[in-house]
Formats: C-alpha cells, sequence, structure tokens
C-alpha cells in the first residue's frame, strides 16, 4: 500500500483501505496459538477437575461424578481413615530426602561445574543416567538389592530411594545455575579483599541460592509425589499420600484426597509467585 | 557474625594485607606463558608513584595480562612485582593493596550501590566505613543512587560505582582494565576528563589499559606502547607522538607516511636522505638510527603543508616533494585530507588544517609538499612499514 | 581460577593448590550415594534375573538364561505394547508441545512467566489424583463423552480398536490420553529452553532473505530447536515406557504394560527371577533405543 506524498484533493473520501480478512486467514495466522491454547487446557483441566470434586459429597464410595456442592471435606480434611497418617510421613521423608539431596547435590554441581578432573565425563553420566531409568527398573532393583541383604523394608529404604532418585534433578538444577555465574564476580570480591571463604558466603552463595532453592523445591515435589519406586520398598507399615491414594483408587476415593491436592497445588503456586517476587526485589530487575 | 582472625601458618589474617605498602609498583622480567604462548615478554617497567600511566596496545598484545598479573588474578611464569619494599609477586589477590576497575564492572548484582562501594572496607574491617564510602559516591556523583541495585543504573553509572567501589580503598595501584569500552564516545570524553581529574584529587597510582590511543594520550602522563607482548616504546606523549621509535608506534600512535629511502651523507647536525625518484630530504643527526644505512623516512600526515605545483623556492628548515599529483580530497570541516601521489608513485596522506583562506584542492591538482626537517624522523627499514596499521578498533 | 601453573626460579610459591583434590570430596558423598544405590541394586538386579528359586527357599544363583527366553515369550505382546504406547504418547506430546513451547518462547512477551508457570503447574498437584481426574473427565455421564456418543466419534474410534463398547475409560485411547498428559511438560519444558535460546532476529534475517515463514521454520527455528526435541522425547520416552499407572488406572487388563508385569511378579506373584528378567530387559532395551537416537542426532551434552 504506497502512501500518497501529499494532500488529497478536497471532497474526495479516502478509499477503502483493508480487504475483509477471511477466517481462513485469521485461522492459519493463529494456528500457533491455538494449539498452545488447546495445549494448555488439556493439561490443566484434571487440575481443574480436582480442584472442583474436593467441594463435591459423592454418593458411593468413589468421587467420580458430581453430585453437589459442599464444603464437609475441607472442614473435616482428617476424616478418612490412614489418610493424614500418610500424609505427615510423606511429608516427613520428603523433608529429609530434600536436605540431604539437596546438600549432596549441590556439592556435586560445584564440583561439575567449577573444576575441571579426570571423570567428569564418568560423573556426569553416573548423574544422568537415573533421570534416563524408568521407575519400574529403579524400584525393583533397589529391591533386590535390600531383599538380598536382609534389610526389613519401610520408612528407611522409602528414604534412601528418595534420596537416590532426586540427586540428579538437585545437580542439573543447581549447576545450570551456577554455569551462569560470572565468574569475574569473584574476582572481583577477590581483588576487594575477600579472601576464599568470604567470596563464597557473601558473593557466590547468595547468588546461587535462587538455584538450590529450585532443585530443593523439585527435590520435595519428586518425593513427595512418588509412588511407583516408593511402592517397591515399603512395607504394610509404612504408608505414603501417594500409596494411599493408590489403594483408595480401588477401594474408595474419599473426597479429602481432592483436599489435599488442592491445597498442595494453592501452596505451590503460592510458592512460585513468592519466589518470583523475591527474584526481583533482589536484583531490582523488573 | 565476626570471624576470630586467627592467622594461618605462614599467612597474615584476612584483611589485614599489605594494606600500608606504598611507592613505585615496579615489574621486573616479567613473563606469562600459556603453553606455547608466550603473552607477555619479559617485561621491566616502573611506574610511579601517583603517576596516571597508560598500557597502550591493540588487542592480544598482553596488556590486560599483565593487568591481571599486577592484581593477582593471574600467576606470573617468571618475574616479579614490587610495590615500593613489598614483593607483592606471589600474594592472593586478597591481600595486595591493588584494586581493579573491570572492563565488565563486575559489580555485585544482589547488593546495593552503597553495599557494593563498602565491600572492600567492610572485608578490611576499615572504621568509619560510612563516612568514607560517602565521600566517595559524593566524589562519583552518585549520591542519589546508592539505594539502587546494578541492574537499575544506566552504564555511565555503572562504571563510576564500579571506579567508586575501588577508590574508597585507597588502594597503592589502581588498575583500570578499558573501563570506558561500553560507553559511547560522548559518555567516554567526560569520563576521561572526570577520571583525570579524581586521579589528580585523590593521588593514587592508576594504570590505565586500553586501545585506544587518543584516550591513553588525553589521560596519561606516562604511557607504555606494547605490542606482542613487549614495550615496543615508553614515555610522556607528546614524546611518544613526536618521536616515534620504531614503525609500530609511529602508525599506532596518530599516522605516519613512511617513505623508503637511503642515507646518502652524514653531517655533524643532520644527513641528506635520498628517497625515491631523486628526491632528497634533511633529517636530523638525532632522529637518525645509529649506523644504519636503510631507513623509513616518517613525516606525520599534519606536519605536511600543500602548495601549487612550481611555487616556493627551496625555503631552510623545509623538506620539499616536488611534482606530485592530488589522488583524493575530503573535507572534514576541521581539516581537509589529501592523498597525494608521489613522483615516485606512493601516497601520501596530508592533512591540511582549515584555517580558512587556504586552497581546496582537488583531484588531479597537480602540487608540491613541504615539512619542516625538524619535523622528519627516520626507523630502521628492517622493521615492518605497516606494523600497528589499526583497522578502525574504536569500532571493536 | 585455573591453578598456578609452575614458577619458574621463584622460591616461593604460596599460591599452589593445597587441596588439588577438593571437586573430589565433593563428588563423594553424592556419587557414593548413587553408586551403592543406583549402580550396585542394577547389579543384584541382573544377579537375581540370573536366580532359580522361590521366596520361601531362597535363591540360587544358577544363570538360568532361561528365564529371560521364557519372561520375554510369555510377554512380548506386552513389552511391545509398552513401547508402543511410549512411542505414540512421545509423537502426540511433540506435536503438542511444540506449538506450545513456540508460542511462549517466542510469540508471548509478558506472559511468558506466567504461562511457563501454567506449564508446570500440573506437577504442583499429585500426579495419581490427575490421573484419577481422567476418570472423572472420561466418566460415561460426563460432557467429554456425550460429544463422542453425540457425534458419534466413539463409533468411529471403536471400530479402529481404540475404544471397546461405549466408552473412552477403560481403553488403549484413554490410556495413551493419560500418557502424553503425564509428559506433556517433560516435553514442552526443554523444548522452551532450546526455543527460548533462538535469537528472534535470525528469523528476520531469514525473512529478508526471501523465506516465507514456513520455510524459516524449517530452515532456522526446527534445526536450531534440536537439542530441545532430543530432550524432551527423551524425558518423555523414557519414563512412559516404564510406566503403568495410566494403564492400570484408565485402561483394561489387555492395555497392560510391561511396567504392571513387573510390578505384578515382584510384589504379588513373588517371582522375582522373572520380574528381574523382565525389568533388566527393558532397561537395556531403552539404553540401546537411547544410544541410537542420542547417536543419530548428534547432541552430545545433554545434561
Amino acid at each position: 500500500m504506497t502512501a500518497t506524498v501529499g494532500q488529497r484533493p478536497p471532497g474526495t473520501r479516502p478509499a477503502p483501505a483493508r480487504r475483509r480478512r477471511s477466517p481462513w486467514t485469521v485461522l492459519r495466522e493463529n494456528v500457533v496459538w491455538l494449539v498452545a491454547a488447546l495445549a494448555l487446557v488439556y493439561l490443566l483441566l484434571p487440575n481443574l477437575v480436582v480442584v472442583l470434586f474436593s467441594f463435591n459429597k459423592p454418593n458411593g464410595r468413589f468421587n467420580y461424578t458430581w453430585q453437589r456442592f459442599s464444603l464437609d471435606a475441607w472442614l473435616h480434611p482428617c476424616a478418612a481413615p490412614g489418610m493424614c497418617e500418610s500424609l505427615g510421613l510423606s511429608l516427613k521423608i520428603g523433608v529429609v530426602a530434600t536436605v540431604v539431596a539437596t546438600l549432596l547435590g549441590t556439592m556435586i554441581a560445584f564440583a561439575l561445574a567449577r573444576y575441571r578432573f579426570r571423570g567428569r565425563t564418568g560423573s556426569n553420566l553416573l548423574i544422568f543416567l537415573p533421570m534416563a531409568t524408568p521407575e519400574v527398573v529403579m524400584g525393583s532393583s533397589l529391591l533386590t538389592l535390600f531383599v538380598s541383604l536382609g534389610i526389613p523394608l519401610g520408612r528407611v529404604t522409602i528414604l534412601i530411594a528418595h534420596i537416590m532418585f532426586c540427586l540428579s534433578y538437585v545437580v542439573v538444577t543447581v549447576k545450570a545455575r551456577i554455569a551462569g555465574l560470572d565468574p569475574r564476580l569473584e574476582q572481583a570480591a577477590a581483588d576487594l579483599y575477600a579472601n576464599e571463604w568470604q567470596t563464597f558466603r557473601r558473593i557466590t552463595l547468595p547468588l546461587v541460592a535462587p538455584g538450590i532453592a529450585a532443585g530443593a523445591l523439585l527435590a520435595f515435589s519428586l518425593s513427595f509425589d512418588d509412588y511407583i519406586i516408593t511402592n517397591f520398598n515399603a512395607s504394610n507399615a509404612s504408608i505414603t499420600f501417594p500409596m494411599y491414594v493408590w489403594g483408595a483408587a480401588a477401594r474408595g476415593t474419599p473426597v479429602q484426597i481432592n483436599v489435599i491436592g488442592t491445597a498442595m497445588f494453592v501452596l505451590a503456586v503460592l510458592a512460585v509467585a513468592l519466589g518470583q517476587l523475591a527474584g526481583r526485589r533482589r536484583t531490582g530487575v523488573r | 557474625m565476626a570471624e576470630p582472625v586467627r592467622p594461618r601458618q605462614g599467612q597474615r589474617p584476612a584483611g589485614s594485607g599489605v594494606a600500608s605498602a606504598s611507592g613505585d609498583l615496579v615489574l621486573s622480567s616479567l613473563t606469562k606463558r600459556f603453553g606455547p604462548f608466550t603473552a607477555v615478554d619479559s617485561l621491566d617497567l616502573t611506574i610511579p608513584q601517583g603517576s596516571f600511566f597508560a598500557l597502550l596496545g591493540p588487542s592480544g598484545c598482553g596488556k590486560t595480562t599483565t593487568l591481571r598479573m599486577i592484581a593477582g588474578l593471574e600467576q606470573p611464569t617468571v618475574g616479579e612485582i614490587r610495590i615500593g619494599e613489598h614483593d607483592i609477586t606471589y600474594d592472593k589477590p586478597y591481600r595486595r593493596p591493588v584494586n581493579t576497575v573491570f572492563q565488565s564492572y563486575a559489580l555485585f548484582p544482589h547488593l546495593s550501590v552503597w553495599e557494593n562501594v563498602a565491600f572492600g572496607l567492610k572485608r578490611r574491617r576499615s572504621e568509619s566505613v560510612e563516612t568514607q564510602v560517602a565521600e566517595v559516591l559524593e566524589l562519583t556523583e552518585l549520591q542519589a543512587l546508592a539505594g539502587r541495585k546494578p541492574a537499575q543504573l544506566s552504564g555511565g553509572q555503572q562504571q563510576r560505582v564500579a571506579l567508586a567501589r575501588a577508590i574508597v580503598n585507597k588502594p597503592a595501584v589502581l588498575l583500570l582494565d578499558e573501563p570506558l569500552g561500553a560507553l559511547d564516545l560522548k559518555l567516554r570524553r567526560q569520563m576521561q576528563v572526570e577520571l583525570k581529574r579524581i586521579q589528580t584529587e585523590v593521588g593514587l597510582t592508576f594504570v590505565h589499559v586500553t586501545h585506544d590511543q587518543e584516550e591513553a594520550m588525553t589521560m596519561a602522563d606516562t604511557i607504555a606502547v606494547m605490542n606482542a607482548g613487549r614495550i615496543e616504546q615508553l614515555g610522556a606523549p607528546a614524546e611518544l607522538y613526536e618521536h616515534p621509535a620504531t614503525t609500530f608506534a609511529a602508525n599506532f600512535l596518530g599516522q605516519s607516511n613512511l617513505i623508503r629511502a637511503t642515507v646518502a651523507h652524514r653531517q655533524a647536525d643532520s644527513a641528506t636522505v635520498a628517497l625515491p625518484g631523486g628526491v632528497s630530504v634533511s633529517v636530523p643527526a638525532a632522529r637518525l638510527p645509529g649506523g644504519i644505512d636503510e631507513v623509513w623516512v616518517g613525516v606525520r600526515p599534519e606536519k605536511i603543508s600543500v602548495h601549487e605545483a612550481g611555487a616556493a623556492d627551496p625555503v631552510a628548515g623545509r623538506n620539499r616533494i616536488p611534482a606530485a599529483v592530488v589522488t583524493d580530497a575530503s573535507f572534514m570541516g576541521v581539516s581537509t585530507q589529501y592523498l597525494v601521489r608521489t613522483p615516485w608513485q606512493q601516497e601520501l596522506m596530508v592533512f591540511e588544517q582549515n584555517r580558512g583562506g587556504t586552497t581546496l584542492y582537488r583531484p588531479g591538482d597537480q602540487v608540491s609538499l613541504s615539512f619542516a626537517t625538524e619535523h622528519t624522523f627516520a626507523l630502521d627499514a628492517s622493521q615492518d612499514a605497516g606494523a600497528g596499521i589499526e583497522l578502525d578498533e574504536a569500532l571493536g | 581460577m585455573s591453578g598456578a601453573a609452575g614458577v619458574e626460579g621463584g622460591p616461593r610459591t604460596r599460591t599452589g593448590r593445597r587441596f588439588a583434590g577438593v571437586p573430589y570430596l565433593l563428588l563423594l558423598p553424592g556419587l557414593l550415594w548413587l553408586g551403592v544405590f543406583f549402580v550396585v541394586p542394577m547389579v543384584f538386579l541382573l544377579s537375581q534375573s540370573l536366580q532359580t528359586g522361590t521366596l520361601e527357599t531362597g535363591y540360587r544363583l544358577t544363570f538360568h538364561v532361561a528365564t529371560y527366553s521364557d519372561a520375554l515369550s510369555q510377554f512380548a505382546r506386552q513389552f511391545l505394547r509398552s513401547f508402543v504406547y511410549a512411542f505414540l504418547a512421545t509423537v502426540l506430546a511433540l506435536l503438542i508441545g511444540y506449538p506450545l513451547a513456540y508460542a511462549i518462547a517466542l510469540k508471548a512477551g509478558r506472559w511468558k512467566s506466567v504461562l511457563l508457570v501454567m506449564v508446570v503447574a500440573p506437577f504442583f498437584t499429585s500426579f495419581l489424583l490427575r490421573t484419577l481426574a481422567w476418570q472423572t473427565i472420561l466418566n460415561s455421564d460426563g460432557l467429554v463423552m456425550r460429544f463422542f456418543r453425540g457425534t458419534h466419534l466413539i463409533s468411529l474410534t471403536s471400530a479402529l480398536g481404540w475404544t471397546n463398547g461405549n466408552q473412552l475409560l477403560s481403553s488403549p485411547l484413554a490410556v495413551v490420553t493419560g500418557l502424553t498428559y503425564n509428559f506433556l511438560p517433560f516435553m514442552t519444558l526443554p523444548l522452551f529452553a532450546s526455543l527460548d535460546r533462538l535469537d528472534p532476529r535470525l528469523l528476520e534475517a531469514a525473512g529478508d532473505l526471501y523465506a516465507s515463514p514456513l520455510t524459516a521454520f524449517r530452515r532456522v527455528t526446527l534445526p536450531m530447536s534440536m537439542p530441545g526435541v532430543v530432550g524432551g522425547t527423551l524425558l518423555t520416552f523414557i519414563p512412559a515406557a516404564g510406566d503403568f499407572i495410566n494403564s492400570q488406572l484408565l485402561g483394561n487388563p489387555k492395555t497392560a504394560m510391561i511396567g504392571q508385569v513387573i510390578e505384578g511378579y515382584f510384589l504379588r506373584i513373588n517371582d522375582y527371577p522373572t520380574a528381574a528378567a523382565l525389568s533388566f530387559a527393558l532397561m537395556v532395551t531403552i539404553l540401546v533405543l537411547v544410544s541410537v537416537y542420542v547417536r543419530r542426532s548428534g547432541t552430545e551434552e545433554l545434561v
């Protein structure tokens, strides 16, 4: 569309500039957005169902069809027998597994990101393998280990398994953060009279902290949510929340499990939002 | 949380360092090799206390490596670094009374401007941190920004924070690694003046590394021109400019015309040198490399005057190149740049200052060139006449 | 900072690294943990698969290789089915996830973080609960089912063997839907990371050089997003092949995947050698497939 320089002769109207855009053109240009939107719906629909059905009051043992709105489950979250105990166990194991995995994983991340040493490729491979192995294989192999060595299954074995599979994820997350750290900042700190420990404490650690926090959060989610590996290494006395839910799928699904699911969701969203805010305040970036 | 200060075996406690050292900065036989590659080749240099010293050279000449060795961020392969009486060659960076202004500023992103500036003082357990920081913030005009984080500052402001953070510690030597590279032209000129002012006010030794010869000449008391790990020439800006000792220096600082010639006749205070095409010029004896007859005769473009062909009889004290032809003329406002082809088919550069009333020549005009004898120099012909000619590094 | 080079002539070299072993110290606890609780169990698994006996009478290492051939022939269908479902889920996840990642990386602008959170949000609820939610969604009285019945799509899918009878649940369709859903974020995030690194000015340059949007996509975007594609497909295919949750909750006995068999044989039937053989075979197959795939796509550094 060429622009005419100069003025239109008085008394004329501007010619119609744009032809009507057919629906097909609009569709074609926005097909990416369309698919993306559908994908998001696909992703979030089950979440919504979980939240919605926490307010349901089902007629039978199972919570699959909507009957009517009720706050019963929210008001009596521990009414389902055994659920709160399983929740407690999952939380305890989650916390301990997170702490240990984050500690060990962060150390490995620093070693891999900062140093050149022999066996680096081997270490990388060893870290990567658990992420590339199906849970069935990891869980069953640990089971054979414990059974062969006569170690009784229970909380301890669950914990051991959780630490094992969370490690790799922590390493990857923290390593990425360390790699993004400008080494000249630490040089500047040394230039400004900070010795190695002070540099680490005041510059490296604060700047890597968000990565460590992200790794810890990831580890906790993985641990809390794990069913397959846990199931292989648990006993009847140690029921975690996912194990409880699995049993419920056969026995009868109390509405309370949806309450827990919704609560987790809300807490997690809050945690992410807070994390973003804290990150912005730290560096002043909008 | 105060950490107990325990001197470890053989070391001084963190933070005390050699903060009280002062004196000239002396580099002796300083060498740095990376495998087969020698970055810095046996440097001997004395930088007087309180001076503004520039290390000038193209990228890859070893100037940044030298700076990093002084700061302690690189270890020398051979050699010594001393400040006054103290040998700091193998001291860790945090034990040296040396601070650096990094090229990328390296400001701590999670600390405010105030905390960045106070960082060094706090590590050294200095008293009156508040007062000192306030003083320096005033000096660099950053008081209003003290609470901001680096991400919220402009490039020029960040640069000043980097400077403030370094000078607040009153180091014996302040190192600046091309600190003005990221700034636009106008801001850069401003900061050049600022830096010089601050240096004179505070009286610290500044060692400034740069590839910009204009910048070096503007700011420094002494310049060391570096090339391929060695110092080509050392001296005050004017001295370096008017009396280059090598073709590299002649080409790197400003521009030079170099003409291949042979010494014909030596006298007491001057020599007659034969240029190609039968033209003879006179060169002061002091500016001749001793005992060498094959030379480059050099004269800077702004020293040459352009005249009408056939005009003027030979004038005492001036060299002449008759029968030349203008091949290019660019009017720059402040001056006119000519390319003039000599009788022996070499193109010389001439900058004629626009003082009004001077004739503007055009390509094809027949002209003759003249320049003062005392502005003529000669260099050993075995040196590379192309050394030091930079493709515009101002863009790099 | 790299370690000190040898210093010639100088008698004092106080900068020499006292602990050249710092990295090893840092690595040791974690790698030891992985070594003991990941590598060693694999050895035990292999060994168990070659033993004979029962849980009561005890196991002896007899190198009874026949366990493998027996198990694999007996469960060949489930084995194959697992890989077919995993493959389908991976392809679907790629087809759905790529536009999603593309939209977020290149078209989202201000909404990028919000959209990313929405992609990751499913993780914030127990995946068992979410998979159970699919039972609700695909329920006989649900909206989806009514839509399928109304448009007679259900007859089409039944004819194709994807569903059976009048319902969407307890069918291969439901299982693959669940699998795709579960691993979609695993596909999308690496794709996003890869596309996010793409400089949009490259696409502008392509347009400037007469490339149509489709050509620009084919010749610039797609090749440069390959590391993300490889990472995403691996992170999706591998866990999907071993999954059995989706099959158990959303399928029927005819959709059983190998993971179910392994779990059943370990925990209910207690036939450890057979189960171990299947488990080990699964792992080896996946490793082989992955190495071939990675080598052919040429990306070395996956972590």
